[in-house]
């Protein structure tokens, strides 16, 4: 049986906007298509900015990348605003069951003191890390044109305040939240020799003019060795440490880098198969780059996983840009 | 820094879990990492005196703006299920919606570029956050527009493509120009610009009376948008706040600098609302109030107010704010006459207003409209009534500043037109207003760069030389569908059947010639 409620239906005049019938044809559209596509200002610019003279507005030249078309760099995830922070919020339910596990059973304040110290030197300063890749997407969507690339960029700036501040939580969880913690581990940040060379690394990506440079940096270099070291290599070294309970409130990372490859690698893919041109440009990165983000984390591998960690995860990066017709160092798997 | 092993009150922790994940460089210098810092002269002396305008963690986000989206988002399905067009009060409602999409969401659009950037460029990491999070804002409401408007792009002409006409369109350079003025300014010249003067100064008199205007004609879509966006929009006018204060409290020569930027930015929004003026008096089939209502409450008394409390920090009312108040009185009547006469060059339709509707106008301006405005309106309908409907083929000449023809008149005399013109550097440049001109003579290197669209028609900028040419092939504007009188037009005529009326072949304009 079947029941068929009769409704008034009316033709439409068209299926959608203009500008997405010229990009996919006169049918109905994605809400990522009509909240994605075009929707930027491209021309007839009135004012050149005060702040740089030698750029428009939305001046494609912010980035010494060239593309045919920058929509071609598309997000597999299809997030467009709503889609993002539905997918967000899930994900924060699932943190916040285990932040408060955690919490009810003060299971880090029971920690010996010496493991606490670990998580506080090796794990927390990672929110300053944090701190720098929000800049550098907060750059990144300011400056690049096209909304697919721009909002992938802000959602990924957001998306790393948030883990800035679950990183910060695990410190308010040992130290009672009374900020102590923090205070200790911002010093390391500042001061232990362990963490100057990437201090250093990230105040030098903080000074960086090309967006898109920026991006591969932050984005694929950096976080392509960075996450897979703490967050699989030295997530299991802690649990050797009698601080797996760790594992819980580190799981928002995994889930979310696992997914930021999607849209990373699709963003790679498109630049690098636009023009040979691009693949040099993005070559010529990765040489002056890959190397720089292997050294300045070194010691944080020496300090926890060992060195061979860090190899193996540079392997996998190398694996990786393979995949885009790029090298880097790391030995390839 | 708080007193040790306290737990930490709600404040403290938010600094914690934001600004203090900062930390001062030393491998690289201060002003390399923030080099836009300085150079509009704003002295900041003490970043830590930041008032954070809202605590709002990343996980709390995602959860509200996640349900928010939700309920949003179940209404638009519901109205394009439900074919929620047919439930407005009049199909000229649609124009509103038209002028919104391509006026004001291109504007959500650079916003959230724009507050991406000052996101980056403030050394003050509360602030930073701060922009951040309305830089998203502003991401959202672009889409969500889109998306409420979609249905009715499906079933009304002249919402098809709004971004192309923004860069294009004659009138349009008047929203997207004030936008590019405020993005091309420093970080601390745009945070006036747009969270104080706009957002916090003048919201009312923008976002409100198009989201009011919804809800008065049956519009659940956008009306269920603006709720939606409301809990947004009271969060960036709680930032507007907090950065004129916070410029005003670091330093007392920023005084000169933040008074001339609020005077700048006042009179480019007033200019700028003349097209809300216009929208309220005479597209809303079913009005919320009139414009030198809401101009009353929301500038004379809110502002008025306002301004008292700023006074303590040697802040003093906008100057021209008198030209401005005597002049809501006239701007929407003068601006509905203007886009009457260049009906044939618009992706709205116009109209002359019905007799209850004159009626109306004639009360609620009861010293203006029927002395200098419902006599022209009257013999215009006659035109029409006898088949010669007025369209205007002369191109007007735009303010070089705020780019609107020059219609407006003198505040002592409503019969002249006020008009005032400088000679710059050997070329002579054209103004609205005194309000205009200075903002010229104060920077004009920046103005004199002005994409005008007029001249930019008449030197073969814009496809073609005659006005035909230009508005279809390129504004992208369908000749004898998305423009000219309303009375007769596709959108009226689709209305009707809606409505299971006939439409009247001899109301149909029978001068759709125009261009």
């Amino acid at each position: 049986m079947s029941i068929e409620i009769k409704t008034n239906s009316v033709e439409p005049i068209r299926q959608t906007y203009g500008h997405i019938a010229r990009r996919f044809g006169d049918k109905p559209a994605s809400r990522y298509q009509e909240a994605s596509y075009d929707l930027e200002a491209k021309t007839n610019f009135h004012y050149r900015p005060l702040w740089d003279s030698e750029h428009g507005l939305n001046d494609p030249n912010r980035t010494a990348i060239r593309m045919e078309d920058w929509y071609a760099v598309t997000d597999p995830r299809q997030f467009y605003y709503g889609a993002y922070v539905g997918n967000r919020a899930k994900m924060q339910e699932a943190a916040e069951t285990s932040f408060g596990f955690c919490e009810k059973r003060n299971l880090l304040g029971r920690l010996p003191e010496e493991t606490q110290k670990q998580l506080l030197r090796l794990l927390v300063p990672l929110r300053h890390v944090e701190l720098g890749a929000n800049m550098n997407n907060s750059k990144a969507a300011g400056d690049a044109t096209a909304t697919t690339v721009a909002q992938m960029h802000i959602y990924q700036a957001m998306d790393r305040l948030g883990i800035g501040q679950y990183l910060s939580r695990i410190a308010l969880m040992i130290d009672g939240s009374t900020g102590t913690s923090l205070d200790e581990s911002k010093g390391y940040w500042m001061d232990d020799a362990l963490w100057q060379p990437l201090r250093k690394l990230v105040e030098d990506t903080l000074v960086m003019q090309d967006w898109f440079e920026l991006s591969l940096v932050q984005n694929v270099l950096m976080d392509g060795l960075l996450y897979p070291l703490v967050y699989e290599k030295m997530d299991q070294w802690l649990g050797e440490q009698d601080a797996e309970d760790v594992s819980m409130l580190t799981e928002f990372m995994r889930d979310w880098y696992k997914e930021s490859l999607r849209w990373t690698n699709a963003m790679m893919k498109a630049v690098a198969a636009d023009s040979e041109a691009n693949r040099e440009l993005l070559q010529t990165w990765i040489d002056h780059w890959e190397p720089r983000v292997y050294d300045a984390l070194k010691p944080l591998a020496e300090a926890s996983t060992g060195i061979e960690a860090l190899d193996e995860t540079r392997a996998q990066l190398a694996t990786r840009l393979k995949k885009f017709g790029l090298n880097s160092q790391g030995v390839s798997a | 820094m708080p007193v040790k092993n306290k737990k930490l009150n709600l404040k403290d922790k938010y600094q914690y879990l934001t600004r203090d994940m900062a930390w001062e460089p030393s491998y690289q210098k201060k002003e390399d990492i923030f080099p836009n810092e300085s150079f509009e002269g704003i002295k900041i002396t003490d970043w830590s005196q930041w008032e954070d305008p809202f605590r709002l963690t990343m996980d709390a986000y995602w959860k509200y703006q996640a349900e928010k989206e939700k309920k949003l988002y179940a209404i638009f399905d519901a109205f394009a299920q439900n074919n929620g067009h047919q439930n407005i009060s009049d199909a000229r409602y649609v124009n509103a919606l038209k002028l919104f999409l391509t006026g004001v969401s291109p504007l959500e659009h650079a916003a959230f570029q724009g507050y991406a950037r000052v996101g980056r460029d403030f050394s003050g990491a509360g602030a930073r956050v701060a922009c951040q999070m309305q830089a998203i804002d502003e991401l959202r409401h672009s889409q969500t527009q889109q998306h409420a408007m979609s249905h009715y792009n499906k079933h009304f002409n002249g919402l098809h493509d709004a971004a192309h006409m923004h860069d294009r369109v004659w009138f349009l350079s008047v929203p997207k120009s004030f936008f590019d003025d405020a993005r091309t300014a420093g970080p601390f010249e745009f945070l006036t610009a747009i969270s104080f003067s706009f957002e916090y100064v003048l919201t009312n008199l923008l976002f409100v009376p198009f989201m009011s205007g919804a809800a008065y004609n049956g519009d659940m879509a956008t009306v269920t948008f603006g709720f939606s966006a409301q809990s947004d929009e009271a969060r960036h006018m709680t930032l507007g706040l907090e950065v004129i204060k916070f410029i005003l409290e670091q330093h007392e020569d920023n005084v000169p600098i933040v008074q001339r930027w609020i005077d700048k930015w006042f009179w480019r929004g007033f200019r700028l609302l003349s097209l809300v003026g216009m929208m309220m008096d005479y597209m809303l089939p079913n009005r919320v109030m009139s414009w030198a209502e809401a101009w009353e409450v929301y500038y004379e008394q809110n502002g008025g107010a306002l301004f008292k409390d700023l006074e303590r920090y040697g802040i003093r009312p906008p100057k021209y704010q008198d030209v401005a108040n005597d002049a809501k009185n006239h701007v929407s009547h003068q601006a509905w006459a203007t886009f009457y006469q260049y009906g044939h060059a618009t992706n709205f339709h116009t109209w002359m207003p019905e007799k209850d509707e004159l009626d109306w106008l004639s009360q609620k301006y009861p010293e203006t409209f029927d002395k200098y405005y419902r006599p022209r309106f009257e013999y215009w309908a006659k035109e029409h009534a006898e088949g010669r409907r007025f369209y205007n083929n002369t191109l007007p000449q735009l303010c070089q500043v705020c780019q609107i023809p020059t219609i407006f008149t003198e505040k002592d005399d409503p019969t002249v037109l006020s008009h005032r013109q400088i000679v710059h550097e050997g070329e002579r440049y054209h103004f609205c207003s005194d309000g205009c001109c200075d903002i010229f003579k104060d920077e004009p290197e920046k103005y004199v760069q002005a994409w005008l669209p007029v001249h930019q028609i008449y030197q073969g900028n814009c496809e073609g030389g005659d006005v035909e040419t230009v508005v279809s092939k390129y504004y992208h504007i369908n000749i004898g569908e998305d423009n000219f009188e309303y009375i007769g037009s596709p959108d009226h005529k689709r209305w009707l059947s809606i409505k299971g009326k006939q439409s009247d072949d001899k109301e149909s304009g029978s001068s759709q010639d125009a261009a």
